[in-house]
């Protein structure tokens, strides 16, 4: 890992408040790290747990979820509806060995802009601390262990076929 | 990639903008351009310094023509200001509007970092997510939703009084709710306003008269709104109305009830004159109250016991009112619902709790006042008949007036209250006209911006008025020297002077601010806004659309919003009428195409996405046993469609494709 490592971060605002609220950041010239790349939604409950996962598959390092505070959603209750799903998929993280602080959900309203700073100040900081996810070099690396196992298991496959040839060679020959 | 086959060949314009130095300062621009002309789809790639101008625009309507772009992609500031815009261009080039996508480097890159290199790569990042996704882009057409011809009003104070006569003038049916018994607010307790020194009464009350007789407006006092459902063009509104005791129809305002109830003294605090004056339990607000309708207050009247009807009293009022039988004691609490198409907010603000700072004694020493109890005592009709009385019954020889209280104060509130310079250097000019006292303003910046402001402060100091600037450090009735004795004595760093002062008076006025109505969040909650960070609501853009709110067909008028003096808010108020009566007489809304579809073939008919729908949008047909989204209902914000354990339900303007394919974009530069 080289010292200019930088963690990359991949973040679905909802529409209506924490996507304001990061222009409203803008707006207020707040400086903060450039390591997120943000994904428009209308409501944080449009994030599929899937999109979070093939985020992290695709080498992000962490992912970011942005809605309206609860009791605050532009859609009623999208942001509860969120909130059931990421209990499980934080469940589902843990179980896979990703650390908990990779994935994180914050609630940000449209007047918030300062909290957008903080917020991803805080996780860059967290996952540079963590380093590297590095899915897709994992999957590299599995890939290359399976076919390591895959010509191994052929190997012994082949020079089991012939053990077992000669074996039963002289017992045919004592017969 | 099915779909990309589909729709034939893939032509992306890139555009990137400059934004004059506001981009191009922090990304390299022209490097992100020749980034992106070498990615799969991309026909064109071009920077340009205000892609948002004119030639900007039909630079793309050209560019589509010319090099038969099928997709365009425009990197600039957020969505949010200029999507419409560049969507616009777009079908003015031939295409459909949604073969567009935007790309926020302003907002979200340029303004909030500060390495150009990493700036210029989270753009190219961005640029690249956008060039991904939009080729799987679908041709949509926008939906209408008609609009409701009436308007809600709610807070009768200036802003919803001339709101509502507005649009009532305009031949629009107006509903307004005020919470209080009669409509007026802040400004029918003021006695004069400032700078022209127009008594208020003699400005509010024909207006307010004139909404009272309005055959448009239906003006329920006494009423709130506790619940709002629907959404643009098609809201349906709950309002109680609380219980006045007297029958509305009935009652004409000859006030002999009041003359005739067995309390022959008025005697508890009177709300109207902040407490100042006294009332009976039947009473009218104040003379020129609309509806001129009485009402009972049931917490004192003996014909109740702490709210609860008791029938124990002689009931002279009833006696009094005679033939007209408008007393009702069985009154019951009424709840209305209504269907409206637009809404005004327009609920005010509140004052300032003095108490909050407790060195300058409010609520301690008896002779330290607010500003909004003086207007009350300088008042023709107020509680003192406009004579400035102390509560011990002298009149003040010198009066000190403390400016921002509860306003510029990192403690308290932050924010500059706008009125209060003013309403302070008006209040100098009544108190001296009636008292002919010594009047000292402590302030912090004289602040009077406006048309004719200036003007009066200067009229003010040739007056005679005294103004120390500094702020008050305290209030005491501690005496120092014989002079200071039964005063309150103000302990002041006079910065201009450069040393502490003490200046002693006999009356104390703290210029409260103006802060969010208490209930402020309850009531964003319903009307589903947002609030800025001090608490007052919030507008869609702080320039370009200040009487919007983030949800359509609501609109904020007043100080409801933000502090502001009363031409202000009567503009806004115009404002926010003039915004519902476009949406009124277009008679329909266009909305965004992002509502969700089932995919029939795939839908299992497991019912999952059934009870998450807040709208009732989805429902079940029970024939083909699959669910069916109803798409006038939905209001698309993917919540079923993330849900779907067998991802057959997609949202338009948001295909999964379309959000995978912007992942796999963000994540493919190093």
């Amino acid at each position: 890992m080289n010292k200019e490592w930088k963690p990359r971060i991949v973040a679905f605002f909802c529409n209506w408040c924490t996507y304001t609220a990061a222009d409203l950041a803008g707006v207020s010239r707040l400086k903060y790290a450039a390591n997120i790349r943000v994904i428009r939604l209308m409501c944080s409950g449009r994030v599929d747990p899937q999109f979070i996962l093939d985020a992290l598959s695709k080498g992000a390092d962490g992912v970011l979820i942005g809605g309206c505070h609860p009791g605050d959603c532009h859609y009623v209750e999208g942001n509860y509806k969120l909130l059931r799903r990421f209990q499980m998929l934080k469940r589902m993280l843990k179980d896979l060995g990703i650390e908990e602080q990779r994935v994180r959900l914050e609630w940000i309203s449209a007047a918030e802009g300062e909290k957008v700073k903080r917020v991803v100040n805080e996780m860059v900081g967290q996952v540079q601390k963590l380093g590297p996810l590095g899915i897709p070099q994992k999957f590299e690396e599995w890939d290359k262990e399976m076919e390591h196992f895959a010509t191994q298991v052929a190997e012994k496959d082949a020079a089991c076929a012939c053990a077992c040839a000669e074996r039963d060679k002289p017992a045919l020959a004592t017969a | 990639m099915m779909k990309q086959q589909a729709n034939g060949e893939i032509r992306i314009g890139f555009y990137i903008c400059h934004c004059g130095h506001n981009i191009a300062a922090m990304v390299d621009c022209p490097d992100v351009a020749k980034y992106v002309e070498k990615l799969p789809g991309v026909a064109l790639s071009r920077d340009y310094k205000y892609m948002c101008s004119d030639p900007g625009q039909e630079l793309i309507q050209k560019d589509i023509r010319e090099f038969k772009l099928n997709r365009v992609v425009v990197a600039s500031c957020s969505p949010l200001l200029h999507e419409h815009t560049f969507r616009g261009a777009t079908e003015a080039g031939g295409l459909n509007p949604f073969f567009f996508h935007m790309v926020n480097i302003r907002e979200h890159d340029s303004w909030v970092h500060t390495d150009r290199k990493e700036a210029t790569e989270k753009a190219k990042a961005l640029a690249r997510a956008a060039i991904e996704r939009v080729a799987y882009h679908q041709a949509l057409e926008v939906k209408r939703v008609p609009i409701h011809p009436d308007v809600l009003v709610v807070g009768g104070g200036i802003a919803g009084i001339h709101a509502a006569m507005t649009l009532a003038n305009a031949g629009k049916k107006v509903f307004l709710v005020e919470r209080e018994p009669s409509i007026g607010g802040h400004m029918a307790k003021f006695d004069k306003t400032f700078p022209t020194l127009d008594c208020a009464a003699c400005i509010l009350t024909p207006k307010m008269s004139a909404v009272g007789a309005h055959a448009n407006i239906t003006l329920w006092s006494y009423s709130e709104v506790t619940k709002v459902d629907g959404y643009v063009g098609n809201f349906t509104v709950t309002v109680k109305r609380k219980p006045r005791y007297v029958n509305e129809d009935l009652c004409t305002g000859c006030q002999e009830c009041i003359a005739n109830c067995v309390y022959k003294e008025p005697k508890f605090a009177d709300e109207f004159n902040e407490g100042l004056g006294k009332r009976k339990p039947i009473y009218i607000s104040f003379p020129q109250a609309t509806p001129q309708v009485v009402l009972i207050d049931p917490e004192v009247c003996l014909n109740f016991k702490r709210g609860t009807l008791t029938d124990k009293c002689k009931k002279t009022c009833v006696e009094a009112c005679g033939e007209k039988k408008a007393i009702d004691f069985k009154q019951m609490e009424e709840i209305k619902e209504i269907k409206v198409g637009t809404i005004i907010v327009a609920t005010g603000f509140q004052t300032f709790d003095a108490k909050r700072i407790p060195q300058y004694g409010y609520g301690i020493y008896p002779n330290v006042y607010t500003s909004l109890e003086v207007e009350r005592l300088v008042n023709a009709s107020g509680p003192t008949g406009g004579e400035v009385m102390l509560r011990d019954g002298r009149h003040p020889k010198a009066i000190g007036i403390i400016h921002c209280v509860g306003s510029r104060d990192k403690k308290t509130n932050r924010w500059c209250s706008r009125v209060c310079c003013m309403y302070s250097l008006k209040l100098a000019h009544l108190l001296k006209e009636h008292t002919e006292a010594e009047i000292f303003n402590f302030y912090i910046d004289m602040r009077t911006p406006g048309k004719s402001y200036e003007e009066f402060y200067d009229k003010l100091l040739e007056e005679g008025v005294h103004f120390i600037r500094g702020r008050v450090g305290e209030v005491t009735d501690w005496a120092m020297t014989p002079e200071e004795e039964g005063k309150l004595v103000l302990r002041v760093e006079d910065t201009l002077a450069g040393f502490v002062r003490r200046i002693p008076v006999d009356m104390v006025v703290l210029a409260t601010g103006l802060e969010p109505q208490a209930d402020a969040q309850a009531v964003r909650r319903m009307f589903n806004m947002s609030c800025g960070s001090e608490g007052f609501f919030l507008e869609r853009h702080p320039k370009l659309a200040p009487v919007n709110t983030f949800t359509d067909g609501i609109y904020l008028a007043g100080a409801c919003q933000g502090p502001r003096d009363i031409p202000d808010t009567v503009a806004q108020a115009g404002a926010a009428a003039a915004e519902a009566m476009v949406l009124i007489d277009k008679g329909y809304m266009e909305q965004e195409p992002n509502t969700a579809y089932v995919l029939q073939e795939e839908c299992s008919g497991c019912k999952s996405c059934i009870p998450l729908c807040p709208y009732t949008a989805i429902t079940f047909d029970e024939v083909k046993e699959k669910a069916s989204i109803n798409e006038a209902l939905c209001k698309g914000c993917g919540t079923c469609v993330a849900s779907c354990p067998s991802g057959s339900i997609a949202q338009r303007l948001f295909e999964d494709d379309e959000v995978f394919s912007e992942i796999k974009g963000v994540l493919a530069y190093e």
